[in-house]
């Protein structure tokens, strides 16, 4: 992971993962804020924090409600993106290796952030420190936050005032954003962006994300279908390599790695 | 009924979580596996963000969200942090509203 090509510590990863985990589970803060806009309820916002447990998600299934959609349909909108989570948890199976209790409490903890953190790791050791650390640092701080901001997010009023509407979609492209590392990504988001936009006037509230997610991996599974898995691999794995947070260094290895485009 | 949708959606997302976790490794390894785990959450989040920016109900409408949005993308460009992405979108937002 480090420019010098030296092995970090125990120390350095776990500092790294606290840096990730503290600048996440701040953002828990928007969330609650944003929930209770949506129309749910301070407690309602805090068992999604500590139940549902992953950022899109939770705010897929507010905004489904916010913009008057049924809570069935944000509930399965939720369901639908928080399947990256068993894909992630493929991923980390190999390197966690945890069984019977463990393995009930840690999948608990297996979100965009813990993974990216825990998979990209040298040794399985430092994959375990950067996992838990990040999911556990994130998990505390997200519920704390999310109730936090749930308490000013009635206070305040109207978020919309402060554009926390708009932070939300900001959010997702921030999530997205390092994802787009090639052709055949740029394509299926931008698709699944078209699909959705198209369905919106014909479609019930937080149906145009499911047709929209769905008419976009079709398409992404036919444009890639002359791939070798290898290539499949190569590029498509990209977006699980630590990316977009705040500790800087991932940044400059992937720009040294591929230049600027 | 919302706390019924809450409940559900939560014990799913959780059980999708465990599912991976305990899930054997050659189903991991199958291309369509790891083509479709790749694709969802960029397809996703392409419909989500749209929706999210352009929706209001069921109309499409353009207003202060697309100021956050456009800020956000500079941002991303510059690789400036999550969360100085996410609160200079809403502060955007919310000087477009302002004027």
């Amino acid at each position: 992971m480090s420019a010098d090509g030296g092995a970090p510590s125990d120390r350095s990863v776990v500092v790294d993962s606290l840096g990730v985990g503290l600048a996440t589970g701040a953002y828990g803060i928007s969330f609650g804020a944003i929930a209770t806009a949506s129309g749910l309820t301070v407690l309602q916002a805090c068992v999604l924090s500590l139940l549902m447990f992953s950022g899109a998600s939770q705010f897929a299934f507010a905004g489904v409600v916010a913009s008057g959609g049924s809570p069935v349909t944000g509930g399965i909108t939720a369901v639908l993106l928080g399947s990256r989570n068993t894909f992630y948890g493929l991923g980390l199976a190999p390197r966690l290796r945890v069984h019977g209790w463990r393995r009930l409490a840690a999948a608990q903890l297996v979100i965009d952030e813990s993974t990216a953190m825990g998979v990209a790791r040298e040794t399985d050791r430092h994959a375990r420190i950067g996992f838990y650390v990040t999911g556990t640092s994130i998990f505390l701080l997200w519920n704390l936050m999310t109730f936090l901001g749930a308490l000013a997010g009635n206070a305040l009023g109207d978020p919309r005032t402060y554009g926390l509407d708009a932070a939300v979609g900001a959010a997702f492209l921030a999530l997205l954003w390092p994802r787009l590392t090639a052709w055949p990504q740029r394509v299926v988001a931008v698709v699944g962006a078209l699909v959705a936009i198209g369905a919106v006037p014909l479609t019930p509230a937080g149906a145009p994300i499911i047709v929209g997610g769905a008419a976009a991996v079709a398409l992404g599974l036919w444009i890639t279908r002359r791939s070798s898995d290898a290539e499949i691999v190569e590029t498509l794995e990209h977006p699980e390599d630590p990316h977009h947070h705040e500790d800087g260094r991932p940044h400059e290895d992937v720009r040294d790695e591929r230049g600027e485009p | 009924m919302i706390w019924w949708a809450i409940i559900a959606a939560s014990l799913a997302c959780y059980g999708m979580k465990l599912a991976g976790l305990s899930v054997p490794d050659r189903v991991l390894e199958h291309p369509l596996t790891v083509r479709v785990a790749a694709l969802i959450p960029v397809g996703l989040l392409g419909a989500l963000i749209a929706v999210q920016v352009f929706a209001d109900g069921q109309a499409l409408v353009l207003d202060a969200r697309l100021a956050g949005l456009a800020v956000a993308v500079v941002l991303l460009l510059v690789r400036a942090p999550f969360l100085v992405v996410v609160a200079a979108a809403a502060l955007a937002a919310a000087l477009v509203r302002l004027l």
